[in-house]
């Protein structure tokens, strides 16, 4: 992965408040840094999930970093805040450290993820308290409910500001998605904007061959939603999007960011296959991966 | 054997429609959802005056449980409403990660529990659910038994701060508790104290368990009623103070008796009070089709089988 030369200082939750307006570049180096740590986090216990992880770096970095109004001394209720639900839960990876990169928790508590007695558990949870984390995800397909719920409460209680979700193009096969998907438009849902990260692969194999989900443009502008489409491992196109996306909210449709992305972004040999979905690199691989994650100034966990 | 008057019989599912109105002038927090079942569930008082806090999710379930602990992280209290088949089985992993491991406060709100629902059969007649919410942690299980209780039921929930599945019905029956009744979650009421057996009921079977009591102290049995309308958390002390006395029990519920009530109170016995137990309950088996009476008859929940129930462990008890 190329490496862009703007110097910034190292990525921790000291240096980066979540409301500083970060430029692509200095973005970027937050991506290459949350690259390292989930590839260090699913080495460190031989498991969990790093290929969508990868995959939805630039996203969710992007939304912490820039997009969101949100406020890492965390209120469970979020009031007056952007909230962000992580439906396909398993890729609990790169949530955690953009968490803990922008000031939710310790940077070093990310070398708890999945370990005994920890608040970083396997997939994302609010039992053990950890801040940053509204619900419980993992059982594929409740996310974008459970957003909705939250929009509907936003709009009750006179707060203005957006409900995000990302959910997995694979989870897109759950009836549930689609209960939701015909709720929204219905209720004027308008303050939502979910995500889906189209990266084709799913656990057996690429989504086309598992369950085909044919043309999803068509099928949630079918069910009224706003439709946009952008390259999310690419921040020069995904930002303008993200923006786009919360200008068009308040017109009464809820807004649906088809989101092409590569299943193990930036660690060339996880890339193209659904095999790196959910199986940890070994000690050879987590080098290989990091020689090719660098940042301008490295500050692992 | 105490007196249980009452001007009249009717359904609890009223009661819930009645407590769940009362809470939309009362409480601004409190939101409610059905999945198509408005009438069915009595919801109509609420929806009609506070129409801004109603959500007609349609006939989608697994949505409706999801909306509602989204609805919660806004500081609301969904009071969700369907059929008790469609609030549990249809919905159980929903309820699962989304309500009861997020700790969330939803308040599950099932109508038409049990074989009583009657000629619709064995698909809509659920007896598995309280087994299965109260398997969940930290889910509060709560089966009131007549309109007033239910009504009361409603109203106190609202001000607990956790997920409760509470779980009611159609069929009408003598509304005797009092209509100004303070509910305690988890606190079992005695009915009527007795020295002979223990008989713990819980939904309108408490109304049965009075029936059976009146039979049975015609037969010079004094028999210790106790409504446990709570079924989590378990009032265990009220439980082993009366089999202490008592020394043999006897439970009644509209449920399957794997996981239900009796299943509860077995598991105290054996732990704390090793005492013969007797269950009036469904074994092991689905309903059918048929008028309520004529179910809870086959079944074997009516006060006939609570009077046997009670005579089969007094035996064993002598011995
Ligand atoms: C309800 C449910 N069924 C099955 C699984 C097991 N599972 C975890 S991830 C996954 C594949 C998800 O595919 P996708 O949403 O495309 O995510 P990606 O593999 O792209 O990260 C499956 C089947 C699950 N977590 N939840
Ligand atoms: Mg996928």
């Amino acid at each position: 992965m190329s490496q862009p030369s703007a110097s910034t200082s190292p990525v921790t939750s000291e240096t980066h408040s979540a409301s500083a307006t970060k430029t692509p570049a200095e973005l970027k180096q937050i991506a290459a840094q949350v690259r390292r740590d989930i590839v260090r986090m699913v080495h460190g216990v031989s498991s969990g999930h790093p290929g969508g992880s990868l995959g939805c770096a630039d996203l969710l970095v992007a939304l912490y970093f820039r997009v969101m109004k949100h406020d890492p001394a965390f209120a469970m209720n979020g009031e007056g805040e952007d909230l962000f639900f992580l439906s396909n839960g398993h890729i609990s990876p790169v949530w955690y450290s953009v968490l803990a990169r922008s000031g939710y928790f310790p940077v070093s508590e990310l070398g708890t993820f999945r370990k005994l007695n920890s608040r970083v558990q396997g997939h994302p949870a609010t039992e053990e308290g950890l801040p940053g984390i509204r619900i419980a995800s993992g059982s594929l397909g409740q996310g974008l409910s459970v957003a909705i719920g939250a929009a509907q409460a936003k709009k009750l209680n006179g707060d203005d500001r957006q409900v995000y979700v990302l959910m997995g193009d694979g989870e897109l096969e759950e009836g549930q998605v689609w209960e939701a998907a015909m709720y929204a438009p219905h209720h004027k849902v308008d303050n939502l904007i979910a995500l889906v990260d189209r990266n084709g692969q799913q656990i057996d194999g690429p989504t086309d061959a598992i369950m085909n989900l044919g043309n999803l443009r068509a099928k949630f502008e079918a069910f009224g939603w706003k439709v946009l489409e952008t390259d999310g491992n690419d921040l020069e196109k995904l930002v303008p999007t993200l923006e786009e996306a919360r200008q068009l909210s308040g017109q009464g449709l809820p807004i649906m960011i088809l989101m092409d992305t590569q299943m193990g972004y930036g660690v060339d040999y996880m890339m193209g296959s659904h095999k790196w979905h959910g199986t940890a690199p070994n000690d050879e691989q987590l080098e290989l991966a990091l020689q090719q994650l660098l940042v301008d100034q490295q500050s692992d966990y | 054997m105490k007196e249980f008057p009452y001007s009249e019989s009717k359904d609890t599912r009223s009661g819930f429609g009645a407590g769940l109105h009362e809470l939309g002038k009362s409480n601004p927090n409190v939101v409610a959802l059905t999945a198509d079942l408005t009438g069915s569930l009595k919801m109509d008082a609420f929806k009609k005056d506070f129409p801004e806090r109603f959500f007609q999710v349609g006939i989608a379930e697994a949505n409706m449980m999801g909306i509602a602990a989204g609805l919660t992280i806004g500081g609301k209290i969904p009071f969700t409403g369907t059929f008790a088949n469609f609030s549990t089985g249809r919905v159980y992993d929903q309820i699962r990660q989304s309500i009861a491991y997020s700790g969330k406060n939803v308040k599950i709100c099932a109508s038409h529990a049990g074989v009583t629902l009657g000629e619709d059969g064995a698909t809509h007649q659920i007896l598995e659910d309280l087994g299965m919410m109260k398997m969940l942690p930290h889910m509060t299980v709560i089966n009131p038994c007549d309109f007033n209780q239910t009504k009361a039921a409603t109203i106190a929930i609202a001000d607990y701060e956790g997920p409760v599945y509470l779980r009611f019905g159609r069929p009408v029956v003598p509304n005797f508790t009092p209509a100004d009744q303070q509910f305690e979650i988890g606190k079992a009421v005695v009915l009527n104290e007795g020295a002979d057996v223990s008989i713990f009921a819980t939904g309108h079977l408490v109304w049965k368990a009075i029936l059976a009591g009146k039979i049975l102290a015609e037969k010079g049995i004094d028999a210790e009623i106790i409504n446990i309308h709570t079924i989590k958390p378990f009032d265990e002390e009220a439980v082993l103070a009366s089999v202490r006395k008592t020394r043999c029990a006897v439970s009644a519920e509209e449920h399957q008796m794997n996981g239900g009530l009796g299943d509860s109170v077995a598991q105290l016995l054996a732990r704390e009070e090793p005492l013969p137990l007797e269950m009036v309950a469904v074994n092991d088996s689905f309903g059918e089709s048929g008028t309520p009476d004529q179910l809870m008859e086959k079944y074997g929940l009516m006060e006939n089988d609570i009077v046997a129930a009670v005579e089969k462990v007094l035996a064993r008890k002598r011995k």
